[in-house]
């Protein structure tokens, strides 16, 4: 494909421009075909990847620590929104981490931990057992990671979390439908292109 | 087959979370990337954006200070910085309609959900590279077209309003200062 050329340009109509700014990532588009013997762009991201996953481990050990301490913080310092904040980002993050990492399987815990902390109306509503047991379930999940039956027990454990918080939620935001919806509504797959 | 020379181009990543940044700056470098700065909250990414004038935004959403959408927000401001089109990958581990929508709404350019993968990022930079949109500009909006394809089966009303826009014609300064009376 030819690089297109610079077509900056602003066209009005009744309630809106449209506007082409100039292209500035046109210099990187190249239509020089690939060398003989030359590396696809992902297989060599995808093999630096691979050669950084050594720390991985290490990484997630981190991260659980980091939930743990978020969680006694929450629990010490009595729900404000600072600790709740951290605790959700903690969360969050092992959520978006946890298959990088090569722990698929903590993913679905965190991310229970996370719905419970966002759709709970009042921080101070959030139960701290529940919390609790999902940070628990959060940690045993990886620390028995190597058992060959780890990944059917974190998905019970998770499913009865899950459950659970379900329950919850849906009390707690009885009057609240527009909640409701994204709580229900968020088990179905999302709209997010693969 | 479109090829991407990456090390034409500057990227910043913006996450809290400093093994993300070190698996994005990883992935990026495995592409081809020489140039690609970090920033650790959304302050620190706005200061960095300003300074490094990148070509490429890759942010996370859940931030401390503020958050990747409200950066975004700062940086989709005509006149306010040095390049408001910029483009923005947003990523993240929130991944719920809701979520994705309001990313749109802000003027996000790519939206792609954690867990990363080289081809997934990959996918997203190529098509902000090679398929650039528009950018539409409303009394509510200013970002990318948010209409990507054309639907054939849409049978609503047309929200945007065609033809020409209402000018009303001002005399220029110097005419006003010459007039009479």
């Amino acid at each position: 494909m030819a690089p297109r050329k610079n077509t900056a340009a602003i066209r009005t109509f009744g309630d809106h421009e449209v506007i082409v700014p100039e292209n500035k990532l046109r210099k990187a588009v190249s239509t020089k075909p690939m060398m003989p013997g030359e590396e696809d762009p992902v297989a060599r991201a995808e093999k630096a990847l691979a050669e950084l996953s050594s720390e991985f481990g290490s990484w997630m050990e981190s991260e659980c620590e980091r939930l743990d301490n978020a969680r006694r913080a929450f629990n010490k310092d009595g729900f404000d929104k600072e600790s709740k904040d951290a605790l959700f980002r903690a969360a969050h993050d092992l959520k978006g981490e946890a298959a990088t990492f090569g722990y698929p399987a903590v993913a679905s815990a965190a991310d229970s931990l996370c719905r419970l902390i966002e759709y709970t109306p009042e921080t101070t509503r959030v139960p701290v057992k529940l919390v609790d047991q999902h940070v628990d379930a959060v940690r045993a999940i990886y620390r028995e990671y190597s058992r060959s039956d780890a990944k059917d027990l974190a998905a019970l454990l998770t499913s009865r979390l899950r459950d659970v918080t379900d329950e919850f939620l849906i009390y707690e935001n009885r009057g609240r439908p527009d909640v409701l919806e994204q709580i229900i509504g968020s088990a179905s797959p999302s709209i997010v292109p693969e | 087959m479109v090829r991407i020379d990456f090390n034409r181009l500057r990227f910043l990543v913006i996450d809290d979370n400093a093994h993300m940044r070190r698996i994005l700056r990883t992935l990026l470098h495995g592409f081809g990337a020489r140039e690609v700065y970090e920033a650790e909250d959304g302050a620190a990414g706005l200061e960095a954006f300003t300074h490094h004038v990148p070509d490429i935004v890759i942010t996370d959403w859940a931030m401390p200070i503020f958050d990747g959408l409200e950066l975004m927000q700062m940086i989709r401001q005509p006149g306010a910085n040095a390049n408001p089109y910029v483009s923005i990958i947003m990523l993240t581990g929130h991944s719920e309609k809701k979520r994705v929508t309001a990313a749109r709404d802000a003027g996000v350019t790519e939206f792609l959900a954690k867990p990363i993968s080289a081809k997934g990022l990959y996918e997203r930079l190529v098509n902000v590279i090679a398929n650039p949109r528009p950018f539409i500009k409303t009394k509510t909006y200013f970002g990318p077209d948010r209409r990507r394809n054309v639907n054939p089966t849409y049978a609503g009303p047309e929200r945007r309003k065609g033809g020409k826009a209402d000018v009303i014609r001002q005399a220029p300064l110097l005419e006003k200062v010459r007039a009479p009376g």
